[in-house]
């Protein structure tokens, strides 16, 4: 698999100008697609998305934001656990707390001006503060392996508890209520200041170009991340930490630095739940939440960006389609093809598809 | 008599914390530190227990034998569990654990699906007795009592037996141990099935004290788990110590503050002891030793 190399065989493609050069960026031994082929594929994938709404009503076009919103905690996974190697069972602690903090925010500073927008980064800086925290105490703890699953797991459990029992009055910030159980409501969804009347965000055409083009920027700064040094260095951690501290690299700093952005991008996923459904509850935390995202990315493929978008997307849509036609049976669902995945395709089953096919294209251009 | 009736209170919190504390964690524990999983189905082994416990103790069976139906239940479960999926993936730990959430996920939705939202539970017995104005559960009593028992025979096990001996020679060198002929494969598969069969024992013993749903291995998963990352691979020397810490920390916040600081002041023990003691109390308590 390419994403294996190790970061020391890389040689410095020649300097490039002009719009080549950005491109060279995007490419690298850390990310599966390059060249002209791969992009133009890319493009056509990004034009059609962008047709799509012609195409379809306002209720499916929905349904596709809807999985647009979830993909940003599963790239953020992606880069923690698939290339540092670290393992969080608890991405959800930061959705929730994002959630909330957009919720709370948002109702007390209101959404004039669009304001929502100034919610939404608080959100997302809310959880990345949080989950730096988180990640200082295990990183610089040394605790590795399975122990950062479980105390992650502990932590987004017991968030869950706390927002459970805020039902009374008194758990108030502002002028945002808690709520306990049921969870949080009322917040403004996000808006756009125009002249002639805001544009409110949700549900519908105008919030899936935002998702779309958020989840374009995200991508394409996640794959020259990768493919930058900090990418190479992380990748070089998951694969021999203690080779990579010999070579001077602080590797504490690099894997919390990673496990915050990890988070940011798990917050800006809560947010963006928030801002959409304007509800957010405890059990957005809770146990069966935490195990979605390990399914997308597991079953998805984890060691590269791409097939980890590509496969959540895939997965969110088809846990979305067997909830609708038999609900209960959506999770006995997930929970074997989890358990397939893992038996038999380690490596995702998007990734190795992608593998299969790259192999494929190389074998008939010979 | 007033501070004979506030001592025995607050033993009393604190047996019934360290109980819950050692019989959750026990089958975690042992499959943590034989086989380096971590088990995310251990919830749903408890609740295995739970419901045969509940089941066979309505179908007229004496309570004790109906809670070793739910231990051996549970076991037989774990051991297809391990022969079916764990057993291939020994060498991949992440792989397991995530495995072993996929069959959480299943378990506790398929029970759902089977056996509706909730099911008839069976009452606390042995009723209740009271020190100064307060009345106690005698069951909680015998709850401690069995986990001190569970540790007593956990430690007989494992250090007074032939199934002992050739565990922990297989935890210790499994290349060695399989050299010496012994079938490490039969072990690993026997050590997950009594990690499972302890979760059942769990579940059957707290079986009469709690609502029965297909979610209630949750309740359990926290306390286990922080229990275990506290304590270290070794049960003795790490689990079953950092239980009696988590438990005096526990009962002393539930005692202030309510429940949910106690399991709030857990986690943040359990953070600022990996930071301090990385490795857990084991870790600490062998090297204080040498």
């Amino acid at each position: 698999m390419s994403s294996l190399n190790s970061p020391d065989t890389t040689a410095r493609p020649p300097a490039r100008r002009g719009p080549r050069k950005w491109l060279a960026r995007l490419e690298g031994p850390q990310t599966m697609g390059h060249g002209p082929a791969f992009w133009a594929a890319a493009v056509l994938v990004i034009l059609a998305a962008a047709a799509y709404p012609q195409f379809a009503n306002d209720f499916t076009v929905g349904n596709v934001a809807y999985f647009m919103v979830w993909t940003f905690m599963a790239m953020g996974l992606g880069v923690v656990w698939g290339y540092g190697g670290a393992l969080s069972f608890g991405q959800t602690a930061f959705f929730g707390l994002a959630g909330y903090g957009y919720g709370v925010v948002s109702i007390n500073i209101g959404s004039a001006f669009g304001l929502t927008w100034l919610a939404l980064v608080l959100a997302v800086a809310l959880g990345g503060a949080f989950a730096l925290l988180i990640g200082y105490f295990m990183f610089y703890g040394r605790i590795k392996g399975v122990f950062i699953g479980i105390v992650t797991l502990s932590v987004t459990l017991v968030l869950e508890t706390f927002m459970a029992q805020t039902a009374g009055p008194q758990w108030r910030i502002g002028d945002a209520r808690l709520n306990g159980f049921n969870g949080m409501s009322g917040m403004p969804p996000l808006t756009v200041p125009w002249p002639g009347g805001d544009i409110l965000l949700y549900s519908g055409t105008a919030l899936y170009y935002v998702l779309l083009a958020m989840v374009v920027l995200v991508y394409l700064g996640l794959r020259m991340l990768l493919n930058a040094p900090f990418g190479n260095v992380l990748v070089a951690i998951r694969e021999n930490p203690e080779r990579t501290e010999m070579l001077g690299y602080d590797i504490r700093f690099y894997q919390m630095l990673a496990f915050g952005l990890g988070g940011a991008l798990a917050g800006l996923s809560g947010a963006l739940y928030t801002a959409w459904g304007q509800y957010i509850t405890p059990s957005s935390m809770g146990l069966t939440a935490a195990a979605l995202p390990i399914v997308w990315v597991a079953v998805g493929g984890r060691r590269d960006i791409t097939a980890t978008l590509l496969g959540s997307l895939l997965v969110i849509a088809g846990f979305q389609s067997l909830t609708i036609y038999g609900s209960q049976y959506a999770l006995v669902v997930m929970g074997g093809l989890l358990v397939f995945t893992v038996l038999v395709t380690p490596d995702g089953l998007v990734a190795t598809a992608m593998d299969r096919i790259g192999r494929l294209s190389r074998k008939m251009r010979r | 008599m007033d501070v004979v009736a506030a001592l025995f209170s607050t033993v009393y919190q604190f047996g019934d914390a360290f109980a819950f504390l050692v019989i959750s964690c026990a089958g975690l524990a042992v499959i943590f530190g034989m086989m380096g999983i971590i088990n995310l189905a251990h919830g749903e082994f408890i609740m295995c227990g739970a419901y045969v416990t509940a089941a066979t103790a309505r179908a007229g069976l004496p309570l004790p034998l109906a809670i070793a139906c739910g231990a051996l239940a549970a076991a037989a479960v774990g051991m297809v569990v391990e022969r079916t999926v764990i057993r291939h993936l020994y060498h991949r730990p992440l792989d397991s654990i995530i495995a072993t959430w996929g069959i959480s996920l299943i378990a506790t939705q398929g029970v759902l699906i089977v056996l509706g939202p909730t099911m008839q539970g069976i009452g606390t017995p042995l009723g209740s007795m009271a020190v100064g104005d307060r009345s106690y559960s005698i069951y909680r009593l015998v709850l401690f009592a069995a986990s001190i028992g569970l540790l007593a025979s956990l430690y007989l096990l494992f250090y007074r037996t032939r199934f002992g001996v050739i565990a922990r020679a297989t935890i210790q060198r499994p290349a060695m141990a399989r050299a010496l002929g012994v079938d490490t494969r039969r072990v690993y598969g026997l050590t997950f099935g009594l990690g499972a069969g302890l979760a059942g024992l769990a579940g059957g013993l707290y079986a009469p004290t709690m609502t029965m749903v297909p979610t209630m291995g949750a309740t359990f998963i926290v306390e286990s788990f922080v229990t275990v990352v506290v304590g270290g691979t070794d049960i003795f020397m790490g689990a079953a110590p950092a239980a009696a810490i988590l438990a005096v920390i526990r009962a002393g916040l539930t005692a202030w503050y309510g429940q949910l600081f106690g399991q709030i002041g857990l986690l943040v023990a359990v953070i600022v002891v990996i930071r301090v003691l990385p490795g857990g109390l084991s870790a600490f308590i062998r090297r204080w030793q040498r």
